[in-house]
């Protein structure tokens, strides 16, 4: 792919709008789907809304272009409600996560529909369709149509279609998730730029979590249709407020531990506990694989698997218990399967919730 | 189709080469035969055997209107028949069926059945039930010859259904109009800018299939007295037996210029996708 990030943006920085979503309920057939979504988002600010399968994730994406028509509460762009505004008037941009080109049409006439919507004379159009696919790589690709392209391409040419119309708010349902890795890495890091250029409030929905922290300004975790802890991917991952994110964002041992007196007690190794004190008792507690480490003495263990990462490599021990942890150490150490070593944990706080 | 056969290979079902150029023979006679005959007796000059050019060039003699008026009132009706057949159809049955595609997706199965129906109801039945909706009919419309269409319209529902609903299938609908609603689209062009243009093949053939449909109909005009292009063949076939078999075999080969067109416009179709 052709490395375009020495290109200056075609498009002109548009003023990001605020978007506020305040106590937005949705509710299919019965099911509440979104119960009560708070959500401010700064101009040209990247959000991205992470959450397993099934968290309202996308339906609150939905809502906010207007697709979803919702049940309470009240969404506001640029602090006008549009909650009974359709979606052709909200101005928003669009990105699904199927393939969603119009294939009758070349790419350039896709990325000129949304200028035809609005009237545009048909030469400022092309030109400013053309203007978009140099954005994101694809000028010499404007007279294919969307089965003569790559999926990769297929996104690109989707994302400058919904972009050229210089919308208030971009809204990308998951449009990695199609996509083979390399690709996505990609995509995924030339959206973020262009998103940066043109300075676009972005709304950008995942299931990956690897790729949410990557791009995003912030990132709200979303759990059974609420957002269970919204912030900067350093503050999701360093201090998760709450179990369900601690096992979500990165990678986490979970290891059977109690409370004892405000701190997390494991094998006899002693952790200070992360957010709100808990009761004395059995809770499951979440380590992550960086705050393991070899040492002369501690907990004994044995290697069961190293595998190398590249810049690092991760080791399988199992202690006396059957619990296995992960551990993350340099490639220089390399311990054999079968070896016996000793692992302590860097005394940094860890989260815990209840056992299960 | 590919993948059924191969699948057949698997469990080796498939016919051998030999085998299924056999096959292909015995099918292809029992239609070519009777065809090849028809077209042998418009030929033939009478008992006495030979061979004459008199029954075709009979058509355009001078006085051919004249004689065959009733089969060309039948020829012209049957032609109006089927332009307000596939008007009713992609009036009613097209919207239909991308609105419950797009926004009742829970509907789809009741509506296939009741697509469906038609093709279960013998003619005869049929047209006992419309007997009196057409005095009805009659006194609303008038007894124009289009009015027929009305039934018609009900007969063609099961084939232009499965062309129609075929396309459906094979195109993201709710995609692509999400996504032109999102650019700015209201519904009308939405459907006219972004979902139409996918959907030609399957409205095409649905038309094509209608339009061989009511050239081919003769029990419901016969029975409702009125005249079509296969009732007026009847009647002709009684003074003229040659004419009748001529005008069978143009109306034949003009449902097979219509079928053939159908299966080019599939074929072009997944040339297009498989590139």
């Amino acid at each position: 792919m052709t490395i375009t990030t020495q290109n200056p943006a075609p498009l002109a920085p548009t003023t990001g709008a605020t978007v506020t979503l305040a106590g937005v309920i949705k509710d299919y057939s019965g099911q509440r789907a979104l119960n009560g979504i708070d959500l401010s988002i700064a101009p040209g600010e990247f959000i991205a809304l992470l959450g397993p399968s099934g968290c309202g994730k996308t339906t609150a994406l939905r809502a906010l272009s207007g697709l979803e028509r919702i049940d309470g509460g009240s969404i506001q762009i640029d602090g006008v409600d549009v909650a009974e505004t359709p979606v052709n008037r909200r101005d928003i941009g669009m990105v699904f996560q199927s393939y969603s080109l119009f294939p009758h049409m070349t790419s350039v006439q896709n990325v000129e529909f949304g200028l035809r919507m609005r009237k545009v004379p048909a030469e400022q159009r092309r030109s400013r369709a053309l203007e978009a696919l140099e954005m994101v790589g694809l000028s010499d690709k404007g007279e294919r149509f969307a089965h003569q392209l790559s999926g990769g391409q297929q996104q690109r040419v989707a994302l400058a279609r919904a972009l050229v119309t210089r919308p208030r708010v971009l809204l990308l349902d998951e449009p990695l998730s199609a996509l083979d890795a390399k690709v996505r890495v990609q995509l995924r890091d030339e959206i973020r730029r262009i998103q940066t250029d043109l300075g676009i409030t972005t709304l950008f929905v995942t299931h990956d979590q690897e790729e949410a922290l990557a791009v995003a300004d912030r990132v709200a975790v979303m759990r059974e249709g609420r957002i269970e802890q919204i912030g900067t991917p350093e503050e999701l991952y360093l201090r998760p407020s709450t179990a369900f994110v601690a096992n979500f964002v990165g990678l986490s041992n979970r290891i059977d531990a109690r409370i004892v007196d405000g701190m997390v007690e494991f094998h006899n190794e002693r952790m200070p506990l992360l957010g709100a004190e808990q009761a004395n008792g059995p809770v499951t507690a979440f380590i992550r694989p960086e705050d393991v480490v070899f040492a002369g003495s501690g907990i004994p263990a044995t290697v069961v698997a190293s595998s190398f990462l590249g810049s690092l490599r991760r080791t399988q021990v199992r202690l006396a218990d059957d619990t296995v942890l992960s551990v993350q150490h340099e490639v220089a150490s390399h311990p054999q399967a079968g070896e016996s070593i000793f692992v302590r944990f860097t005394p940094k706080p860890v989260s815990a919730g209840p056992r299960g | 189709m590919k993948r059924s056969l191969s699948t057949a290979t698997q469990i080796g079902a498939e016919p051998s080469g030999r085998s299924r150029w056999i096959i292909l023979g015995i099918v292809g006679a029992i239609f070519a035969i009777p065809i090849l005959s028809s077209l042998h007796f418009t030929f033939s000059a009478g008992l006495g055997g030979g061979y004459t050019l008199d029954h075709w060039t009979g058509l355009f003699a001078p006085d051919a209107s004249r004689t065959y008026r009733n089969l060309f009132t039948g020829i012209g009706n049957s032609l109006v028949l089927a332009v307000v057949t596939v008007i009713i159809m992609l009036v009613i049955l097209l919207p239909t069926m991308i609105l419950v595609q797009l926004q009742f997706p829970r509907l789809r199965r009741t509506l296939e059945f009741i697509c469906i129906i038609p093709i279960t109801v013998p003619a005869i039945v049929l047209v006992v039930g419309l007997a009196p909706v057409y005095s009805v009919v009659v006194k609303v419309f008038g007894g124009s010859v289009w009015t027929l269409a009305f039934a018609y319209g009900i007969t063609v529902l099961p084939y232009a259904y499965r062309a129609i609903q075929s396309n459906l299938d094979s195109v993201d609908v709710i995609t692509l109009s999400e996504a032109a609603r999102s650019l700015g689209a209201g519904w009308l062009s939405t459907v006219w800018n972004a979902l139409l243009p996918n959907l030609r093949r399957g409205i095409l053939a649905a038309s094509f299939i209608a339009v061989a449909v009511v050239l081919g109909e003769f029990t419901i005009a016969s029975l409702l007295n009125r005249k079509n292009l296969q009732t007026a063949l009847l009647e002709v076939s009684q003074s003229d037996p040659y004419v009748a078999v001529i005008f069978s075999l143009l109306a034949l080969s003009l449902a097979f210029c219509l079928l053939l067109l159908i299966g080019r416009l599939g074929s072009t179709d997944r040339k297009r996708s498989s590139l």
